[in-house]
């Protein structure tokens, strides 16, 4: 018996295996046609180089879309995490009439097709006649993130001992300052985690914005306009690189602070950012 | 108060005040602008006009015309599909972290299943694309083996490049929630039930398996639901055959102008995954109990 | 309003407060006066509303009716951050990511000093608790007990006219709690204080307190010193909640004369001081277990006697506790003897002769 319990783990770590490699054959592929040195993505490899990353350091639409989409993925972050904090502070500490409906609604995007919410903003924007433009955008990916921030809001309120605010106003603070002195940093990492979340997802994010892109495109609907022509995708498999890179830096970063945050509380180390 | 009034307490009060701000906001953002879909659907387009009466015409032609009927079939076909695929493919990984790997080493792990998803959705899908295609990785390497002789025109541009690459996209949010489920289990209820004389196999299917359950209709819903609204990956890998319905409600939006059928396709979308699901929530709802 | 001016001002009052959560009635109509520098407990099982009633005077909770006076103000409406009480949580509330001395100065810092004077107030707080020194140490890094001693600093700083105490020792282990108990008792007279402490631990509210209310389902039953609470309980709630009492039937009751048959120890005059809550209801008899006594050879007798045998015993080492079967009826009582020296301990099975005195008899409803 012992036996065909080895036998099946080993089966199982083969399966782990095979499913790793299934599931980063793109992101193995990215660096390789980003330096290769053919305007043709297709095997065998031509030779390196990085032409292509030179080519998206001097694009300015490229730059354009870019800037367009970090305005987008930092506004998207601070207001959909700010709604969060509103959401997760009332559902953990409050009770109050039609309480799960509500919150139902807030939640209710992360389970809606992302084309439902796009189609429509889009048509209360006609109907009222107004333009598209990048705030529309925001508004849209505020609407898709909320209920992530709210989770991962709710989970951190959920851990903060009550009594902590109480003491805190016991001892003489205002409502105000206890949220500020004690609330606020006894759930930073939740906070930065929200941040985090909606910044990528709203960075990512192509069906709503392409529903909704005026003038100003994003980076994601930049990168669709271009994979129509062939010579400028291997620059987009440069810039699919640099954002790998650049969003797993942040990522190691975030998860640096966020242990440092919690063995400072000599909090028990538990989960990452998920 | 000379009428009754509902009494409110103080703290009620304070988590209403609480919660408006993101009610108020996903009422406004999201209730309305889905009721004015609603009411669109009901309206027709007359070239450039609107006709404001209300009529189910949209919603004739979303359910009898035999496109849109191949299309909405095959849209719900394909999600069920990728939702089936990734519960398959992520249920033994989940397993693997939540009963395999130290406890300290799980973080690292679940982080590994999301590296690949870290870089742009849509240079992912194109990537699928190489691998697939005509002189893609999978041809190439056959061919460079000496296995085929030309390379295979028949993985990319169908069906199931579509269900390969949208379970692609999905797998980590079908093994977030099985993880989260299994790893909440008990350890000593398993112990128990070895001690009580199960194998293996008993032990999984009448202890783990079910107590799994909420994780795994938890990955189906957050899969298939979305997965339905999806344009970009049936648009770059699916072909002419591999289109769902979301292209469809893009085009008659965009290309096309009929923003009214649109938002009957799109409700008729809606309403047909909605159904599914309730229907499938209903099949297990004995699994969902909280009683563990 | 006061007709009898040598009493002094209680320091904390609560006139007929009520508190309902929902359909549930916390406190029925509690009033209290609560003397300047007592050490006074909140004693009662769980549930029954001593934390609601600390809660009310810290002000955390409003009450539904009634009132609370502290220090001769009423102080409806005043919330929690403004009252002259601070308070000391079940789990201590020790701030995880402030160190122990920005936890005791953070009452202080609201209120606008001069930092210097802050660090001094800390410095003093934390050697008046044995923490001397322990301003940089990280609270995550504390025991149980000096996160303890870190709460009590952290509100006494403030030199509150009210010291409110929230179970504050039923984390600690029995060791510890021990040694704490008579620490905050030193404490308490040292800084003068009122203390308030909320516990479900009768025996802590006995070694504690200068004055113990015991408390049931939301009403308090009696308040009293801890030696008139143990000697003259006024119900048979509180005698059975306060200490180990031996109850008996009554069979028999004469009113006007206040003479009573009880089973197994034949007929007594009672006087007026031994059934405080009259003669009214269903009344049994009450003896604490320390006031039978075995009576060995060559001791001297009692004033009366009664016979049984042995059921039951278990040793502590400088007390055994005996279970007796009364002969001539059908039920045991429970004797503590303290085993000093030339006292053998009997073995189960054993007869024994069982003294006791008709004064030591209590009855109650």
């Amino acid at each position: 018996m012992m036996h065909r319990l080895r036998k099946s783990s080993n089966w199982l770590i083969a399966y782990v295996g095979v499913f790793l490699l299934f599931l980063y054959a793109p992101a193995l592929l990215l660096p390789l046609f980003a330096f290769n040195d053919s305007s043709v993505i297709s095997f065998p490899l031509a030779g390196f180089t990085t032409q292509w990353f030179a080519a998206v350091l001097d694009n300015d639409p490229l730059h354009r879309a870019a800037r367009n989409s970090l305005i987008v993925a930092l506004s998207t972050a601070a207001l959909s995490t700010t709604l969060g904090v509103f959401a997760a502070r009332a559902s953990t500490r409050y009770e109050f009439p039609a309480k799960r409906g509500m919150l139902g609604l807030v939640m209710v995007p992360m389970v809606l097709p992302e084309i439902i919410v796009g189609v429509s903003l889009l048509v209360v924007v006609v109907q009222l006649g107004l333009s598209l433009s990048l705030l529309l955008i925001i508004l849209g990916h505020v609407l898709i993130c909320t209920p992530f921030c709210t989770a991962i809001l709710g989970a951190a309120f959920q851990g903060l001992d009550r009594s902590l605010e109480e003491a805190s106003i016991d001892l003489g603070r205002t409502r105000f300052m206890t949220f500020v002195l004690i609330t606020m940093p006894l759930v930073l990492p939740g906070i930065i985690s929200s941040l985090l979340l909606s910044f990528t997802i709203s960075l990512d994010e192509f069906i709503i914005a392409f529903f909704l892109t005026g003038t100003e495109a994003t980076l994601p609907v930049y990168i669709w306009g271009q994979l129509r022509f062939p010579q400028r995708v291997p620059g987009l498999m440069a810039l699919g690189t640099i954002l790998l890179v650049v969003s797993l830096l942040l990522l190691v970063c975030a998860e640096y602070f966020r242990r440092r945050g919690a063995r400072t509380m000599g909090r028990q180390e538990q989960g990452g950012f998920f | 108060m000379p009428w009754g009034r509902p009494r409110i307490s103080p703290e009620a009060a304070s988590g209403l005040v609480l919660i408006s701000p993101t009610f108020i906001y996903a009422l406004l953002l999201l209730a309305t602008p889905i009721a004015a879909v609603v009411l669109l659907s009901f309206w027709t387009q007359d070239y450039l006009d609107l006709q404001r009466t209300l009529t189910l015409a949209n919603y004739q032609k979303a359910w009898s015309e035999p496109i849109y009927q191949s299309l909405m079939l095959r849209s719900v076909k394909i999600s069920l599909l990728v939702t089936v695929a990734t519960v398959l493919i992520g249920f033994p990984i989940a397993y693997y972290i939540a009963f395999m790997v130290p406890p300290r080493h799980r973080p690292i792990w679940l982080f590994l299943i999301t590296i690949p998803f870290w870089t742009s959705y849509l240079v992912r899908i194109f990537l699928w694309k190489v691998i697939l295609g005509y002189g893609g990785v999978i041809n190439g390497s056959l061919v460079g083996l000496g296995i085929i002789e030309e390379p295979l025109k028949f993985i990319l541009y169908n069906q199931g490049a579509v269900v390969l690459t949208l379970s692609h996209a999905w797998l980590p949010f079908a093994i977030l929630p099985i993880f989260v489920a299994l790893n909440k289990i008990d350890r000593s209820l398993l112990e128990a039930a070895e001690d009580l004389g199960d194998g293996p196999v008993r032990r999984f299917l009448h202890i783990t398996l079910p107590l799994a359950m909420p994780g795994i209709v938890a990955a189906a819903i957050i899969v298939f639901i979305p997965t339905i609204g999806d344009y970009v990956t049936p648009r770059l890998v699916g072909g002419p055959n591999g289109l769902m319905i979301a292209n469809m409600i893009e085009v008659q939006f965009k290309k096309a102008n009929n923003a009214p059928l649109g938002a009957a396709l799109a409700l008729s979308a809606m309403f047909v995954v909605t159904l599914i699901s309730l229907l499938f929530l209903l099949a297990v709802r004995k699994y969902l109990r909280p009683n563990q | 309003m006061p007709d009898n001016d040598v009493a002094p001002q209680p320091i904390i009052q609560t006139v007929g407060v009520d508190k309902s959560f929902g359909d549930v009635q916390a406190l029925r109509s509690i009033s209290l006066e609560i003397e300047q520098g007592m050490f006074f407990t909140l004693v009662g099982p769980s549930g029954c509303g001593k934390t609601t009633l600390l809660r009310v005077m810290a002000g955390f909770e409003q009450p539904t009716t009634g009132h609370v006076i502290i220090d001769g103000k009423h102080v409806a409406g005043v919330p929690a951050n403004k009252r002259p009480t601070n308070m000391v949580f079940q789990n201590y509330a020790v701030f995880p990511h402030l160190n122990v001395g920005d936890n005791i100065a953070y009452g202080l810092r609201s209120k606008k000093m001069a930092e210097d004077l802050i660090r001094r107030k800390v410095s003093e707080a934390l050697e008046m608790v044995g923490l001397s020194g322990y301003e940089a140490r990280p609270s995550h890094a504390l025991s149980g007990g000096q996160r303890q001693r870190v709460a009590l600093a952290r509100a006494l700083v403030l030199k509150p006219k009210v010291l409110l105490l929230d179970e504050p020792l039923s984390a600690l282990d029995k060791k510890l709690r021990e040694q704490m108990q008579s620490e905050l008792r030193h404490l308490q007279r040292n800084v003068g204080i009122t203390f308030i402490l909320v516990t479900h631990d009768q025996e802590e509210a006995l070694t504690m307190s200068d004055r113990i209310a015991v408390m049931f389902s939301g009403e308090i039953a009696q308040v009293d010193s801890p030696a008139t609470l143990y000697q003259r309980p006024c119900s048979r709630a509180v005698a059975e909640f306060v200490g180990f009492m031996n109850f008996l039937d009554v069979r028999k009751l004469d009113t006007d004369s206040g003479r009573v048959e009880i089973e197994g120890l034949g007929t007594v005059e009672i006087g007026p001081r031994q059934a405080p809550g009259g003669f009214d209801g269903e009344i049994v008899a009450g003896v604490r277990p320390e006031l039978f006594t075995i009576l060995f050879d060559g001791e001297p007798t009692a004033e009366r006697l009664c016979t049984g045998r042995i059921t039951e015993l278990q040793y502590f080492g400088d007390m055994t506790y005996y279970e007796a079967k009364l002969d001539g009826i059908d039920r045991t009582v429970t004797i503590s003897m303290r085993n000093t020296s030339g006292r053998e301990v009997l073995e189960v099975g054993a007869k024994a002769r069982i003294g006791w005195s008709p004064e030591s008899l209590l009855i109650l409803s």
